[in-house]
């Protein structure tokens, strides 16, 4: 079973992706698990939404404390070093929204013998969306450096989520980011 | 002819497989009700049953069911005209949680006295306060003692299940029936759910109108629940009473046929490695497969462990339960709920008044968790199964009631 934690801030649709990714892997015949997280809900207070993955029925519903993937869908989150990495698995995924990895998570995610990837969703957002909708490139990212589903699930679900000119877009950025994402070494 | 058979088998292949859609607890019950060609829903929203009462809406709004679908402004009216509406024979459903089930208080007792078979969805949330809109199991509690069939679903699946097999059992047994799903953990989870086909569903649950014997007719007016004093109040009592009891059977009988229609198992009590447990776990709701999942864990390492968890609630399994325990020592009874000033929260409480006759029984221990959905972690189940085996060694109790997961 893959546990995958996102991190975002209210209004930039860190559930959306959390689900998206869910019906995926459904979709792949896969067994899953989304829930965001909720609390007081207000626009820009840090949010996260948990996925899980598995070939297994999966019985466990409790929240997710030691993740495999981190997903940091909001650049202004980078500095909250101790709550990206927060009971992250050894030898885990971290896929993060910057155009350059900061020093610190960098040297955080080598003594934890992390995989880092990074991609500019920024630009990529702002270019197809003309809006910091950061969310779906995010998730084509987390889909390329993770290899969870196939981007081919990721655009059939997206496509089914959203009216088709919205879909068109994300399916835009999900693919863009989907090329773009690098790792970090 | 030969591709022919083999057309029609994989077709029939793929009837009996369903399909599997992503929905989460609410959208599952709702997707369910759809299903059940109900002919009146009125509901008000509440977190976090709100999705329950938008879905359906949506559904009759966008001619999918055709269904009057009532706004009501409060809970009280919510039910109120259930009852009503349940009185024409017409096919009926409410949802609620928490605050609502509470201010529902006073109609749960007439509907089910007056044998309505309304079917009621309860997103089980903490009663305030402080507000809380996450799990407790309060609502669900504090219906128990009015005369409803109570059913738990442990996941999304089990929602959209309970919720066609809440209206078979209601219907065949003339009582209102409740589907509890835990706040949040399910109902706002998605998971994925294999639906019926709506035929498969319209076979478990035939189209039949009136439901209710004695509907309404304005050619002949009745008078619904009029006065009984002790003239012949304690009889109608005593016949509801013997009704709860008498809908045991039938219900066991209705899960068995829904699981030949669904190919997933139902029954009234769910035993996991309890053939050989020492020690055991009690519980109810979404608790129940993280505790098979620790379960699993620790029998992996030698320990005889096991879960029971209750699937029908009301009328509640006294010999499935008493079956189910007869080999272990110590009962673990985990409690979302509390009973303040009780001799134990109310799972507890029903255990013990089953167990009490018997001869070789288990030591029970009461243990409170997750309210308000504090969560119930891996290790916290372990903790109760450590404090249970303490007790197995040491041959006795040494505390009644313990909470779980609180800071000190």
């Amino acid at each position: 079973m893959i546990e995958v934690r996102w991190h975002g801030r209210g209004g930039q649709g860190v559930v959306t992706s959390s689900e998206l990714l869910a019906r995926a892997a459904l979709l792949e015949g896969k067994y899953v698990q989304h829930f965001p997280e909720f609390g007081p809900e207000r626009r820009g207070a840090p949010v996260r939404a948990f996925t899980r993955i598995s070939n297994e029925p999966i019985e466990i519903h409790t929240g997710i404390y030691t993740p495999d993937i981190v997903v940091v869908i909001d650049p202004t989150l980078l500095t909250r070093i101790d709550m990206i990495l927060e009971g992250i698995k050894k030898g885990g995924t971290i896929v993060i929204n910057a155009k350059r990895v900061p020093d610190k998570l960098a040297s955080a995610a080598k003594d934890l013998d992390l995989n880092l990837y990074y991609v500019d969703a920024y630009t990529i957002a702002i270019n197809i969306f003309k809006r910091p909708f950061y969310n779906t490139p995010m998730l084509g990212a987390c889909v390329k450096a993770t290899g969870l589903v196939k981007l081919d699930s990721v655009i059939k679900v997206t496509e089914s989520k959203f009216k088709a000119e919205i879909a068109e877009k994300n399916i835009i950025a999900i693919k863009k980011a989907y090329e773009e994402v690098k790792r970090y070494e | 002819m030969f591709v022919q058979l083999k057309l029609l088998l994989w077709f029939r292949r793929e009837s009996e497989m369903g399909k599997i859609i992503g929905l989460n607890g609410d959208e599952a019950v709702a997707y369910a009700v759809k299903q059940t060609n109900v002919d009146v829903i009125a509901a008000y929203p509440i977190t976090p049953q709100t999705i329950i009462v938008e879905r359906l809406s949506e559904y009759v709004h966008n001619g999918e069911l055709e269904a009057a679908f009532v706004p009501v402004e409060s809970e009280h009216s919510a039910l109120s005209a259930t009852v009503g509406a349940a009185l024409t024979g017409a096919r009926v459903f409410t949802a609620t949680a928490s605050q609502g089930l509470a201010l529902m208080y006073e109609i749960l007792w007439i509907a089910s006295s007056l044998r309505l078979p309304i079917v009621m969805a309860l997103g089980n949330r903490a009663f305030s306060a402080p507000i809380n809109i996450h799990c407790s199991h309060d609502d669900a509690m504090a219906a128990r003692d009015a005369g409803w069939i109570e059913f738990f679903s442990e996941n999304v699946q089990e929602a959209y299940d309970l919720t066609l097999i809440a209206f078979k059992s209601a219907e065949s047994c003339l009582l209102p029936a409740i589907v509890n799903l835990d706040a949040f953990i399910l109902t706002h989870s998605l998971e994925g759910v294999e639906v019926l086909d709506d035929n498969d569903v319209k076979r478990f649950l035939p189209d039949k109108r009136p439901i209710y014997p004695y509907p309404i007719d304005v050619e002949k007016p009745t008078t619904y629940g009029p006065l009984a004093l002790y003239d012949y109040y304690i009889e109608m009592k005593r016949q509801q009473a013997e009704a709860v009891k008498e809908a045991y059977g039938k219900i066991v009988n209705i899960m068995r046929e829904y699981s030949e229609v669904s190919g997933r198992k139902y029954s009234p009590v769910k035993a996991y490695f309890m053939d050989d447990a020492e020690v055991a776990i009690v519980v109810l709701g979404s608790a129940a497969g993280t505790i098979r999942t620790v379960v699993r864990d620790l029998r992996s390492k030698g320990e005889k462990v096991g879960v029971l968890s209750l699937t029908l609630y009301r009328p509640f399994p006294e010999k499935e339960l008493m079956n189910a325990v007869k080999n272990v020592k110590v009962l673990a009874v985990m409690d979302r709920a509390y009973s303040y000033g009780a001799p134990g929260a109310p799972l507890f409480s029903d255990i013990a008044a089953t167990l009490y006759n018997v001869e070789e029984k288990p030591m029970l221990f009461n243990v409170v968790y997750g309210l308000g959905g504090r969560d119930l972690t891996a290790d916290h189940v372990k903790f109760v199964f450590n404090i249970a085996k303490e007790y197995l060694r040491k041959g006795i109790v040494e505390k009644k009631e313990i909470w779980i997961g609180v800071r000190k």
